[in-house]
């Protein structure tokens, strides 16, 4: 069946299998390699990409793509790991506080990781505000081996807090 | 690639509810709803659920997605997000504090964001936590056949065992209700090997107090039984009494006694008994504490 | 405690660097050690890492591996006639097909043998059985249904201490002369006689049977290979991520037939090693074989439960031992181990230690007597055993010792912590050789153990615990002290597969002044980019942004044996620093031409050599590059080119060191264990990039949490693996840490005989924080019901049985 979906503002078409997974859409027939996988459980969250409803009211929140179809994306607007730069190349204030952060390791949780962070950000009223159980509970969903979370918590707070510093640079999936 | 992948399968989506179970019907028992995924498609992938075609209810959001007061109930569309459930002020309003804090440790925040209400009753999994928040609050399950027909249905029939539920093959779940109750104090107390994991041992507990007397009380656990379990000894014990530790204490011992675990890789049978009295205990006198806020 | 330190909060001057720059270029970076940035972030953020299953080659197909349902089992006949017949499947091979090819067993690193698909019996749950090739990977799983297997169950063995009944089924049949389970004989260190003199002599003896058990390191990212054989030039490119490429080239070579130069095995990005990525495996074997026989390039990636269930696991050790005091401090220790090697010996071990570096166990004590015993048993589980940040056996090694100076403190009566101050091994003991026969390079146990203490406020913690025992509440404080030996090794003393554990580093300064540097080991994360790159910088004066760091490439970088074991900095961190100092002495050379004085006149400062005397008249690094790729008249003996290159032979391992308090809170009516805080006070000499070795010690931390407190692969009575999905196999999330996060403290020891006074960390945290934890929780349990030990993991109904006083092992 075709299967159409918004991918970080661009549509893609393609013929597949009604069983394919959103992950396997977004890797092999996207091509878009920043999305990875890790389990076969849907426990890991290292798929996880940012889904906007246009019907909805809420910002672009994260799902486990390797537990959707392809074709139950159709409609929804996908932001992958790929999609959060500006189209200058300017990286997202997630980014940037990942990096300044040191919140990643082998990279491999790290898109996942980034999306539920920005997702954290967005949706709390008063993001620099968060206590640290908040921002762990929020990412409880999301399992690295590498860098202990610590520094994932730092990166997410300065991301906030650049982002209260900078307010033009708080984008969502939908600019 | 190489993740573990579903058997090869159609995909439909439903255009309104009707058409969802016309869709059932047409197809003959080799369908299943499809709504947030997060049962269904971890098994399609271990090829322990193996449907031929997934009708897909998602697009039936704003239709089947809502938590609305209507009458002595408050009704929740099967559609409604965990999220939904977490976040919504007439839940917490009615029902202090049992539902958030079920939700809050349901699954992790991602899965909660589709995850729905429906699909994690439907799933029937004796250790997941809104079924024994619902099995609690004596929660009413209403399903729709072909031509519109509908049931109502308590939540104890609707459970019927591990991974079985009472809806025949043409029907769908198309809404919850739960009645509401005056003096309400509500508590969910949950113990697991670790966040987002299912319970070992969960409790329920809800109580109506008023004039310093229990006038209703719902006791149920998760995790120890063939199905969420009501603790029906313990509620009649509860009902007309004052409030009180000794109380509930034994109210955790009647827990403790007629619940059935097993044995399993989350503990042994006896460790399990022994939580349900220890969290029912608990989660009573938090549920007493919020009623009387 | 809101991490306000660290909170930009009101300081926009924070961001003013912060570019991203995507080529990797770090602002302010050091020139030299210090905290930079990491130069491999650029891409990593941006999605544009280069992971295996990231691989594409034209023409590829995709292999999946049918595996056995049962723990032992004869095969009676393997039916691929419906699998073949699936229009998308392009093979489907057997053991009888590699036979024909040599390659249906393989060596072990152990000098045992493996299947590569078993081809008379099955030996583990979901050991391999067959190799299906298909058009994509979702055919591929479906094929994996349509292949029937005729098995005839056998009994399983999954209890090591089972595994030399008289009874007990035959595992190893395959092997000629094997009549037993005994994978590996009695290995023994220490002296039996002046150790058994040492306990005659005791005043109070601690026993205790303890068990390591069987986890799994994990990593994010799979296993997997893109094998890649060109029928027209004979050249076969293997596209794998594995810590280990040079040793793996030579396997290979060896296994296949082919001269190494004919194998290329390009590591690209590793989505996380922890030990995982070291051995070979069957899947690996089937790719290269399947590309041989499909003439096309074979991707074969496992899922996560193949990934559990049947790739190297980690411990099982099963340690019975005696703990022995005279005059209140320590002085005796002896330990009898049964290994579980599961079905097949291919322990990842120096040659000459098939107990790795276990008899370490005598610790950080400054013990007058000490033996161990190792043997190592066949089960029908998964073959295995070193893994999982363990410095070869390491891990087990401090978790006994730890764990026993717990035990013997309790029997003495004395504070564990003061027990271990009185035992220590006194910093002017240093260089130290222990009753088993290391010699430990340096160190000052007690000034780490005093700032630990300090940062833990201990004397409040105890107070707090006493507290709360009048309420009922149950509150654990735990210590462990761990002294690790990584950076295997010298080539005296120590191979893999007879390869002497050296490390080779490559350094070409181009006219430019910039630079690449190449080496052999193998980052899966740990920020060699970065570090590597800072260690040349270190000894040349050029900034790290102009140092290239080359690897991951079999044909572009220099012999080597790898990254584990925290071998990176020790061995090829000196092999970076010698041959960044055979520049540097070159440069001289040049530099004297170019300043027309002698070299020995010359005098060095970060980047530039001077006239002694007259510094105004120098020559920076960059100027004497360009001069030695231009000058037109070089003196006799004085080569043009600005490079030089370097095998490093270390001369010992290094010792690093570290004090950790871990504090848990018990609930005593679930027993569920609450991680409240964990003090890690780390030495691991110099370091390159505090920032880089703070990330290692957080990330190993938390694998302690993990086998302290949920992980665990474990069997039923059939042999089947109960932990092989997520489901069931539990990894610490940020909830299961400490809510403020880890407090770590450093001291610096240097290393004496490394070139730049560093040592390995890697794995240091992965050590000391499983017994620390287990110490916690064992504390609340005998300060509130007496209970002495229980096992790891624990979970809260373990910990419950505990409490009641039926601690028993886990299955």
């Amino acid at each position: 069946m075709i299967v159409n979906i918004s991918i970080n503002g661009q549509m893609h078409s393609h013929d597949v299998e009604p069983r394919l997974l959103l992950v396997h859409y977004i890797r092999e027939y996207a091509e878009l390699h920043g999305t990875h996988w890790g389990c076969d459980t849907s426990n890991c969250g290292i798929c996880i990409v940012l889904l906007d409803d246009p019907v909805s009211d809420q910002p672009p929140y994260p799902v486990k793509s390797c537990t959707m179809l392809a074709a139950m994306a159709e409609g929804y607007e996908i932001t992958t790991v790929e999609g959060m730069a500006a189209p200058d190349g300017t990286l997202d204030p997630i980014q940037m506080g990942f990096h300044e952060m040191h919140a990643l390791q082998c990279g491999f949780c790290t898109p996942g990781m980034m999306s539920t962070g920005r997702w954290l950000i967005e949706r709390h009223p008063n993001p620099t505000q968060m206590t640290d159980h908040e921002i762990r509970d929020g990412i409880s969903g999301n399992l690295c081996r590498c860098t202990g979370y610590d520094n994932i918590v730092k990166a997410i707070r300065w991301a906030a807090a650049y982002i209260q510093e900078h307010p033009e640079s708080a984008r969502t999936a939908r600019t | 690639m190489a993740m573990q992948t579903p058997a090869p399968c159609e995909y439909s989506r439903a255009t309104s509810v009707d058409d969802a179970i016309a869709q059932l019907s047409a197809l003959g028992g080799n369908a299943r709803i499809l709504a947030g995924g997060y049962s269904l498609i971890p098994m399609m992938k271990l090829r322990l659920a193996n449907p031929g075609h997934v009708i897909d209810i998602n697009p039936l959001e704003r239709e089947l997605n809502y938590i609305k007061e209507e009458g002595d109930h408050i009704k929740i569309g099967p559609l409604t997000r965990h999220v939904n459930m977490l976040e919504s002020d007439l839940l917490a309003r009615h029902f202090p504090d049992i539902f958030r804090e079920a939700e809050a440790v349901l699954a992790d925040p991602v899965v909660r964001n589709r995850g729905s209400m429906g699909g994690s009753l439907c799933q029937s999994d004796p250790a997941e936590d809104l079924s024994g928040v619902v099995v609690a609050l004596k929660g009413q399950a209403v399903l729709r056949g072909p031509g519109g027909s509908e049931r109502v249905v308590e939540m104890d029939e609707f459970h019927v065992g591990p991974y079985m539920t009472c809806i025949q093959p043409t029907e769908m779940l198309v809404e919850v209700r739960i009645p509401k109750r005056r003096g309400f104090g509500g508590a969910h107390e949950k113990v697991e090997r670790r966040a987002g994991d299912f319970a070992i041992v969960a409790a329920s507990s809800a109580l109506a107090i008023e004039g310093g007397k229990i006038t209703w009380a719902g006791v149920a656990c998760s995790a120890v039984g063939p199905t969420t379990l009501h603790i029906e000894r313990a509620e009649q014990a509860l009902i007309g009494q004052a409030p009180s530790e000794d109380l509930f204490a034994q109210c955790g011992q009647m827990a403790a006694a007629d619940c059935s675990p097993n044995s399993d890789g989350r503990g042994p049978a006896d460790y399990k008994r022994h939580v349900a009295g220890v969290l029912t205990t608990r989660a009573l006198s938090r549920a007493a504490a919020t009623a009387l806020r | 405690m809101a991490t306000t330190e660290t909170s930009p909060g009101r300081h926009p001057e924070w961001f003013a660097h912060a570019t991203g720059d995507k080529f990797g270029k770090i602002a302010d970076a050091p020139i030299g050690f210090g905290h930079m940035k990491r130069k491999e972030d650029a891409r990593f953020i941006r999605g544009l890492g280069d992971y295996m299953d990231d691989v594409r080659l034209p023409g590829m197909v995709h292999g999946a591996i049918l595996r056995s349902p049962y723990a032992h089992a004869k095969i009676n006949s393997i039916d691929t006639s419906a699998a073949l017949a699936h229009p998308k499947v392009a093979a489907v091979v057997i053991a009888k097909d590699l036979e024909t090819l040599g390659l249906a067993w393989m060596p072990t690193i152990s000098y045992d043998t493996q299947a590569v698909l078993a081809g008379d019996k099955v030996r583990f749950h979901l050991q391999e059985v067959a190799f299906v090739i298909a058009l994509d990977a979702y055919s591929a799983q479906d094929a994996l249904q349509l292949i029937e297997v005729d098995y005839e169950v056998l009994p399983a063995i999954v209890n090591c201490r089972k595994a030399l009944d008289p009874d007990a089924p035959l595992i190893r049949d395959d092997k000629v002369g094997q009549t037993d389970n005994l994978a590996s004989p009695m290995w023994e260190a220490g002296d039996k006689a002046t150790c058994d003199r040492v306990f005659a002599e005791a005043d109070v003896v601690a026993k205790q049977t303890i068990l390591d058990p069987r986890s799994h390191p994990c990593p994010m990212e799979t296993c997997g290979m893109v094998a890649d054989m060109n029928p027209n030039t004979g050249q076969l490119n293997i596209y794998n991520g594995n810590q280990a490429p040079h040793a793996h080239r030579t396997v290979y070579a060896q296994v296949a037939g082919l001269p190494e130069q004919n194998i290329r095995i390009l590591c690209n990005d590793i989505g996380g090693g922890f030990g995982n990525k070291v051995p070979v495996y069957p899947g690996y074997v089937c790719a290269i074989a399947g590309s041989i026989v499909a003439a096309a390039p074979v991707k074969w990636i496992e899922d996560r439960s193949e990934n559990l269930a049947s790739t190297g696991f980690a411990r099982d050790y099963l340690m019975y031992s005696e703990m022995c005091s005279k005059g209140g401090k320590i002085t005796g220790l002896r330990v009898d181990t049964i290994a579980d090697h599961g079905a097949f010996d291919s322990t990842a071990q120096a040659t000459k230690f098939p107990a790795g570096f276990f008899h370490i166990v005598t610790g950080s004590y400054d013990l007058q007597g000490a033996h161990c015993q190792v043997k190592a048993v066949y089960t029908n589980k998964a073959p295995g055993g070193v893994a999982y940040r363990c410095s070869f056996r390491i891990t087990e090694a401090v978790y006994l010792v730890e764990r026993m100076v717990d035990q013997l403190a309790m029997e003495m009566k004395v504070d564990p912590i003061e027990l271990r101050m009185r035992s220590f091994i006194r910093a002017d003991q240093f260089p130290y050789e222990t009753a088993t026969g290391w010699v430990y390079d340096s160190g000052d146990y007690h000034k780490a153990m005093k700032l630990a203490l300090e940062m833990a406020d201990y004397d409040g913690l105890r107070a707090e615990q006493q507290e709360k025992l009048a309420k009922g509440e149950m509150m654990g404080i735990g210590c462990a002290f761990f002294t690790e030996g990584v950076g295997a090794g010298p080539r005296r003393h120590m191979d893999i597969l007879g390869l002497a554990m050296n490390d080779g580093a490559e350094l070409r300064v181009h006219p430019s002044g910039k630079a690449v540097v190449s080496i052999s080991a193998q980052t899966q994360g740990q920020g060699h980019e970065t570090t590597f790159a800072q260690i040349v910088a270190e000894e040349l004066g050029i900034s790290p942004n102009e140092i290239m760091v080359r690897h991951g490439d079999t044909d572009k970088t220099p012999y080597g044996l790898g990254t584990y074991g925290s071998r990176s900095t020790p061995v090829s961190g000196g092999a970076v620093a010698v041959v960044s100092r055979k520049v540097r002495d070159k440069a001289r050379q040049f530099a004297a031409l170019m300043l027309e004085t002698r070299a020995e006149d010359l005098a060095w400062e970060k980047g530039r050599w001077f006239v002694r005397g007259d510094p105004e008249r120098g020559s920076t690094i960059e100027s004497i590059a360009e001069f030695a790729y231009s000058a037109t008249n070089l003196p006799e003996g004085l080569e043009g080119g600005l490079d030089a290159n370097a095998v490093y032979d270390p001369p010992n391992l290094t010792y690093p060191f570290g004090a950790y308090i871990a504090v848990v809170d018990v609930d005593p009516g679930t027993g569920k264990v609450h991680m409240r805080r964990f003090i890690a006070v780390d030495d691991c000499g110099v370091r390159i990039n505090p920032m880089v070795v703070e990330g290692q010690i957080h990330g190993g931390l938390v694998e302690g949490i993990g086998q302290a407190l949920m992980e665990i692969i474990s069997f039923d009575d059939q042999g089947n693996a109960l932990n092989a999905s997520f489901m069931d196999y539990l990894l610490p999330t940020a909830l299961e840490c400490p809510e403020h996060g880890f407090e770590l403290g450093e001291t610096v020891t240097p290393c004496p005989h490394h070139p730049i006074g560093a040592k390995g960390v890697g794995e240091s945290p992965c050590v000391g924080s499983p017994p620390a934890i287990a110490n916690a929780v064992v504390d609340a349990l005998y300060h509130a019901k007496g209970i002495k030990h229980m096992d790891i993991p624990c979970f809260p109904a373990r910990v419950w049985a505990a409490m009641n006083g039926n601690a028993q092992p886990p299955q």
